[in-house]
């Protein structure tokens, strides 16, 4: 559903992903880890079509995101890891917004509207402006407006920062009930848990390359050792920060008691 | 910035130059010469004062309660006191640096007219620091306790009223005084009544009026020390004061800052009205310009500013009713087909002033939100057109009552109301397309504060490329403006001569010109946007 072929991305002389070349199945809930600046996110945005990528293609469901952008958009529902929305737009008018840039609107928007809304506990905030909104709630609001449109593939950065346990939990539940129905879900996190936990399928990557991807099974087979995912990353990722964390720590609390 | 110094030296220059010459003329005038040079910097400084307050007022909010190092600040082992001198600094700093450099001429000249020698510029520094000090404690002040009353986001809406509609207030009761009667004593009824009128202070209670009786009294050969002492010791003591007042009402105000303004709003008269309006744009185009409207007139700061352009915009026409043109007995013909013309160029002027402030940002704007705009379906050709035409209308409208109505006031003829027109709605049309484009060229994506983007570098380099397209237009229609006089004034029918009909279309084919590659440019910027 989601096809990567050889992407490239250089910001000045700075290559942030290095020819990566990755394949989503439809139907897939696929977990893309890696450590801080690794190039998740980078990727995600040219699989959503916000950076153009130096060399390779993105291709959604058959359609080139550079080529044919509005077809490939059009099944994509982006969850970004920053919440930034219209301050002065109330969360019913957000999201009437986002379905309209999807070329939809009247009685089944608004119908889908309250619906997610309800959903995601926003119901009493609905034409309240978003400038009162929470972090944890701009995000519930982001996720909806991802929704809104029904699409077949969700990409989504970093999904559970800022959300409450309840909102985690529901919004697990939401995206293994979106694959059940043949969604498609590429999802960056560094929650290794809820990665072992909730993917079908995991992608590592590391200086811009992935390092390893497959099924839990494969990766483990990948590194000849049956570990948890956590060691697995960290042998993957070049191993835990060479940190004296004992020193530091004992610094701190002499300082403290001083 | 190298662009931005020249300015600001041609426009110190301007202000020295124009002031130097009314004091050479005041200098000349025996007995009450020296009075109206002091009225004089009485007056400027008391306008210097009314805007030091205002944006001292504004500014406090920021530093003292909306800034982003508060929350370090305030959780840290910092002494109130200090808080209080170092954000009251700051606040001084931000509000004054453009009345303190607007002042470096004016003082300049008084200097250079009556010979103020060496010790001059010591006495103004010890002057007007003090009377920097002063507006910047009251505005803080002020500030402190509206935020006790008000959350600090309403106090902000509120503030940026009350500022705008007292400067548009200002600004029109300026204009509807004519202070250029003061320079004309005959029209007061003698010579003793315009004498007194003179010699009585503007406001003897005013820090302005201390600076203005120290400064024309070392001038005149007759220090007078006790202005200078009022001013140190008033801000001595309102600095203190300032600080005890900080110190028993700040923790409640930045408690109280930090509520947000929740706002219910049911925003159905906007899908209801204008949404069924704008049914035949297609979904993503119509919600896109109510988005963009709806932006507009829920941000105080953004629709605020249209009271202090409604009041530019009767000052423009009182002018031009003002213009002494028809105090002879027969009508200037000449004189007002002249200045119908050359109003055009100084519309587009205001037209661009306007743009650069409401169309420019636009695309600005849009910085944060750009990861939803760019990964939806929706064609940048289509947000390029929302945001021209939600600019470009209004602007169109206002450039049209502009012209119509300058041209009625100056009973133009219908050959120049009509150039008039024309030329103003293809004007029009390339100033919003020009702000769009620079504005995306040149983007601010970082900057929250939509006043503070037109400000830029990019602002700049919109402003001076439009003066060079209104140039452009009125030297190309001169020819068959010129024309019509001559053919007018020998008292001969007009006819389209060949030079008058390649004239109009040239001026049509730089207009279009100025519309469309902008447009194109933009769209090819936008389109290379990275996020």
């Amino acid at each position: 559903m989601i096809e990567l072929l050889h992407l490239t991305k250089d910001y000045g002389s700075f290559r942030a992903v290095d020819d990566v070349t990755l394949h989503v199945p439809r139907g897939a809930l696929y977990g893309f880890l890696g450590p801080n600046g690794a190039g998740k996110t980078t990727t995600l945005r040219m699989i959503a079509g916000i950076l153009r990528p130096t060399a390779g293609r993105v291709l959604i469901g058959g359609d080139d995101v550079l080529a044919n952008p509005l077809a490939a958009k059009a099944r994509l529902g982006f969850i970004p890891d920053r919440p930034f929305v219209y301050e002065k737009l109330t969360g019913a008018e957000f999201l009437r917004f986002v379905a309209g840039l999807y070329g939809q609107d009247g009685q089944l928007v608004e119908h889908r509207l309250d619906e997610l809304l309800d959903i995601f506990e926003l119901s009493s905030w609905k034409n309240e402006l978003v400038e009162s909104y929470s972090h944890g709630m701009r995000q519930k609001l982001i996720i909806s407006s991802a929704l809104i449109h029904r699409p077949e593939v969700i990409v989504v950065d970093e999904p559970m920062v800022g959300l409450d346990p309840r909102a985690a939990r529901l919004l697990k539940d939401l995206f293994r009930g979106f694959v059940a129905r043949g969604g498609t879900v590429l999802m960056s996190t560094h929650t290794l848990e809820i990665a072992e936990a909730l993917c079908d399928r995991l992608a590592i990557i590391q200086g811009g390359k992935i390092v390893a991807s497959g099924t839990m099974a494969e990766l483990k087979a990948q590194t000849g050792a049956d570990i948890g995912l956590e060691d697995l990353f960290l042998r993957l990722t070049g191993g835990p920060a060479a940190k004296e964390l004992a020193a530091v720590l004992e610094d701190a609390g002499g300082g403290g008691s001083r | 910035m190298i662009l931005l110094a020249v300015v600001g030296l041609i426009f110190w220059a301007a202000v020295f130059g124009v002031l130097l010459r009314v004091l050479r003329y005041f200098r000349g005038v025996e007995e009450i010469g020296a009075l109206l040079a002091g009225k004089l910097l009485s007056l400027v400084l008391l306008s210097f004062i009314s805007v030091l307050l205002l944006s001292n007022v504004i500014t406090a909010l920021s530093s003292f309660f909306l800034a982003k190092d508060l929350d370090l600040l305030v959780s840290s082992p910092v002494d109130r006191g200090r808080l209080y001198l170092a954000k009251l600094g700051e606040t001084l700093l931000h509000s004054s640096w453009m009345v303190a450099l607007m002042a470096v001429p004016i003082f300049a000249a008084y200097a250079v007219v009556y010979r103020g020698g060496w010790l001059f510029p010591f006495l103004v520094a010890g002057t007007f620091l003090p009377f920097l000090v002063l507006p910047a404690v009251a505005g803080s002040a002020t500030t402190l306790v509206l935020v006790n009353v008000f959350p600090a986001r309403r106090t902000r809406d509120l503030l940026s009223i009350i500022a705008l509609g007292a400067g548009a207030g200002v600004i029109l009761l300026f204009r509807l005084i004519r202070p250029e009667q003061l320079a004309r004593p005959e029209g007061f009824r003698n010579l003793l009544d315009f004498i007194t009128v003179l010699r009585a202070p503007t406001s003897p209670l005013l820090p302005s009026d201390w600076v203005a009786r120290s400064v024309m009294g070392y001038l005149g050969g007759g220090m007078d020390w006790l202005p200078l002492y009022l001013l140190w010791s008033t801000a001595a003591a309102a600095v203190v004061l300032g600080a005890a007042l900080h110190g028993r009402l700040y923790h409640t105000g930045f408690t109280k800052a930090q509520e947000g303004a929740e706002r219910f709003v049911r925003g159905g008269l906007w899908s209801g009205s204008l949404g069924w309006l704008l049914k035949p744009l297609g979904p993503a185009r119509r919600e896109f310009v109510l988005k963009d409207l709806k932006l507009f007139f829920r941000d105080t700061t953004q629709w605020s500013q249209l009271i202090l352009l409604g009041a530019l915009l009767l000052v423009y026409l009182f002018n031009i009713r003002a213009l002494p043109l028809f105090r002879g007995e027969q009508v200037p013909f000449f004189l007002v087909t002249i200045v119908s013309f050359l109003n055009l160029g100084l519309a587009g002027f205001v037209l661009a002033a306007i743009a650069a402030r409401f169309i420019f940002p636009a695309v600005s704007l849009e910085g944060r939100q750009m990861w939803l705009l760019r990964s939806s379906p929706l064609e940048l050709r289509a947000l390029l057109w929302s945001k021209y035409w939600v600019g470009t209308l209004p602007l169109l409208v206002l450039a049209l009552i502009i012209t119509v109505l300058t041209n009625v006031i100056l009973k133009a003829s219908p050959f120049m109301m009509a150039v008039g027109v024309g030329t103003i709605i293809l004007l029009t049309l390339a100033i919003g397309a020009l702000a769009l484009a620079f504005g995306a060229l040149y983007p601010q994506f970082e900057t929250e504060n939509a006043a503070q983007i037109p400000t830029s570098f990019g602002g700049l380099v919109f402003m001076m490329a439009t003066i060079a397209l209104l140039a452009v237009v009125i030297v190309i229609e001169s020819a068959p403006v010129y024309g019509y006089l001559h053919a007018a004034f020998r008292h001969r029918p007009l006819a389209v001569s060949p030079v008058m009909a390649g004239s109009f279309l040239a001026v049509v084919a730089v207009c279009l010109g100025a519309t469309v590659v902008p447009l194109r440019i933009a769209l090819k910027r936008i389109e290379r946007f990275e996020f």
